[in-house]
């Protein structure tokens, strides 16, 4: 277990090594920082001054080297237009990002798990036909284009959730979130059922497939034959079974909520971290754009491993490390 | 006082499939009765309805089969038509089943203990410790070494036989009046087959439990069962004491299948076969079922043949007997 933990490790540092590269040498080849950075009426030699500020002189392999060696004592540089260490910036926009995550996550399971759950068991009643051909839709749609609908509708036109922002926040057991106040809450709707959409539908159809492959399977036959409750069967010996592929999908998708949450946060104009980063795209800021990255694969990387484990757990037949089988 | 009502009595149970492709009469007028600890044997070839006459009975059919017609009563209880809850009570504890496939009927990520208290705890309020103490000395019963460790394993820690054995042990955990046990010895090793047999047959010798023991495989049930039903098509074409049925078949597909049992009185001569395959049960031909495949078959196979008594204690459904009845 330990052992698989370290070289879960090791192979994640070797991810991100490789993807530092692609990301500094890739970010130099799309445009050159300075053009935005500086007045175009700037003189000459306070051009210079500011490339040599930023450290833009220096050829781009001695600018790598340089980020490196910063990386390995925690500093992933500064952001050319704040001026501030990079990670700060993110870090400070994290918790927005991860709450709206966390929220769209809690929407995937609350509503597709159950939905699934009655597709997969009566999978002929017309409530499982409108839920299965919902889910098509909610895989189909262009996340941008439900966004604006959702505004238009509930914003514009009835006028009952806010369409921007994030709303109040408190603090409750020393974490401060706008999932505490019903203004905040309000305000999250909108963008965290957006951000959810795609997923609700995957776990539906996940958890339908897998409600529909286990009832065929004996044990299930044999729990009936044992004159097991209905709920017993359905709740330990059904949904202990589906919920291996679900929960590892979800883990893996919780990720891509995090990276991908880039569109929704612009649409709803949520101060998190997917905005900055197209912020930081469109500004050619170097040093933000690699630390977001750097923090989304290792994001990835702990994820996979949490996900591992809940395997282990979830899963008897699964056990990690190297015993041999 | 009339006769003590027989543990389990079907008659003209008829089980049917509608499909797509029409109607599968998978159990077609089935009758019989099993008599506390009495053992008997259902035999027949893949596809002939056997697994679904059990599962009828349990009432554990699903869709797109139906119980069309005839009645399944349990100590004179009628089955069909009883409540759900009725037949859940029945199930696993007054009417067992044991699974052909010990690899797929416990469930992979429950462990052993987890599987066999449930089954106590459906349907009593035993409490977990009972429960548990219980399980351990069923498990003990079938004959699993160091019962206590093996309950806190998972179903792939057991090997095959041992994992039938623990399906048995479940079965066996409420003192059922009946158990449907449907090809248990099937997927296992000749060896392993010989001692769970000898397990079954212990364990419903000491707790007086029936057993409707379902097979292909006629030497297994020709040791094992008091009555015999032979099943063909759907339809129970032949009955009788077990050593009466295979001493003297009647019907000529009994007949067939002891014929094409090898031994080692015959060795080096050719295997007696039936000629062709089990018809598709989606369209029989008319009359006997059995018609195209039999040698004695004329015209008056065209039309159904009833069932029969040529002796005592026996039934048949064909109008051209293999031999002139049982010697007395």
């Amino acid at each position: 277990m330990t052992a698989f933990a370290i070289r879960r490790l090791m192979q994640s540092a070797i991810v991100v090594l490789v993807m530092s590269v692609i990301v500094f040498f890739g970010v130099n080849i799309v445009g050159d920082p300075v053009d935005m950075l500086i007045n175009p009426e700037a003189d000459q030699e306070d051009i210079e001054i500011a490339i040599r500020a930023l450290g833009l002189d220096k050829p781009i392999g001695e600018q790598y080297l340089f980020f490196l060696k910063n990386a390995f004592s925690g500093n992933l540089g500064k952001s050319f237009i704040f001026g501030e260490p990079a990670l700060q910036l993110i870090l400070q926009r994290m918790p927005a990002t991860m709450e709206l995550a966390l929220a769209a996550l809690f929407m995937a399971i609350v509503l597709g798990i159950p939905l699934g759950l009655y597709a997969g068991l009566r999978p002929h009643s017309p409530f499982s036909r409108i839920t299965m051909a919902t889910s098509i839709l909610g895989f189909s749609l262009p996340t941008f284009w439900v966004g604006l609908m959702m505004i238009m509708v509930f914003a514009v036109m009835l006028g009952w959730l806010p369409s921007t922002g994030r709303g109040d926040e408190a603090t409750f057991l020393g974490v401060t979130s706008s999932l505490f106040t019903m203004n905040g809450l309000s305000h999250m709707v909108m963008p965290a059922l957006n951000l959810a959409l795609l997923k609700i539908s995957l776990v539906i159809r996940l958890t339908r497939a897998g409600t529909r492959e286990a009832v065929l399977q004996d044990y299930i036959k044999f729990a009936r034959a044992k004159g097991l409750r209905q709920s017993r069967i359905i709740f330990v010996h059904l949904l202990k079974n589906i919920l291996i592929p679900v929960i590892t999908v979800l883990g893996l998708e919780f990720g891509g909520l995090i990276a991908f949450s880039v569109v929704t946060e612009t649409i709803f104009a949520w101060p998190g971290m997917g905005k900055l980063l197209i912020d930081s795209i469109q500004q050619l800021d170097r040093p933000v754009i690699v630390a977001y990255l750097i923090i989304i694969v290792l994001i990835f990387v702990v994820l996979n491993l949490i996900v591992d484990i809940m395997y282990s757990v979830l899963d008897p037949r699964v056990r990690l490390g190297d015993r041999k089988a | 006082m009339s006769a003590p009502k027989p543990t389990l009595a079907v008659e003209d149970l008829c089980t049917y499939f509608f499909t797509k492709s029409g109607v599968v009469k998978a159990v077609d007028k089935v009758s019989f009765e099993i008599g506390a600890g009495e053992v008997l044997g259902l035999v027949g070839e893949s596809g002939s309805g056997k697994t679904v006459t059990g599962f009828s009975i349990v009432g554990l059919i699903d869709q797109p089969g139906r119980i069309v017609s005839g009645s399944i009563r349990y100590k004179g209880e009628e089955l069909i038509g009883a409540s759900e809850e009725r037949l859940r009570h029945i199930r696993g504890n007054r009417i067992a089943m044991i699974f052909q496939d010990p690899t797929m009927t416990l469930n992979p990520v429950l462990r052993i203990d987890t599987q066999l208290v449930e089954a106590i705890t459906a349907h009593s309020d035993t409490d977990a410790r009972t429960a548990w103490e219980q399980s351990r000395d069923a498990l003990g019963q079938v004959g699993i070494p160091s019962p206590e460790e093996r309950l806190k394993c998972y179903p792939h820690e057991l090997s095959g036989g041992m994992r039938q054995r623990v399906a048995i042990a479940i079965a066996f955990l409420n003192k059922p009046n009946l158990i449907i046990a449907d090809e248990p010895t099937t997927a296992l090793d000749v060896t392993i087959q010989a001692q769970i047999i000898y397990e079954a047959q212990t364990l419903c010798r000491k707790t007086g439990t029936a057993l409707l023991w379902i097979t292909h495989d006629l030497a297994v049930v020709a040791g094992l069962a008091d009555r015999i039903c032979v099943m063909y098509a759907g339809r129970i074409v032949e009955e009788g004491g077990a050593d009466n049925v295979i001493d003297r078949p009647l019907h000529p597909y009994t007949a067939g299948l002891i014929g094409s049992v090898p031994s080692h009185n015959r060795r080096g001569k050719r295997l007696a076969q039936i000629p062709g395959s089990t018809p598709s049960l989606l369209n029989l031909p008319e009359g006997c079922a059995f018609r195209t495949r039999c040698k004695f078959n004329d015209d008056t196979c065209l039309e159904e043949p009833e069932v029969t008594h040529p002796a005592k204690d026996r039934s048949l459904r064909c109008f051209h007997p293999v031999s002139r009845g049982p010697a007395p």
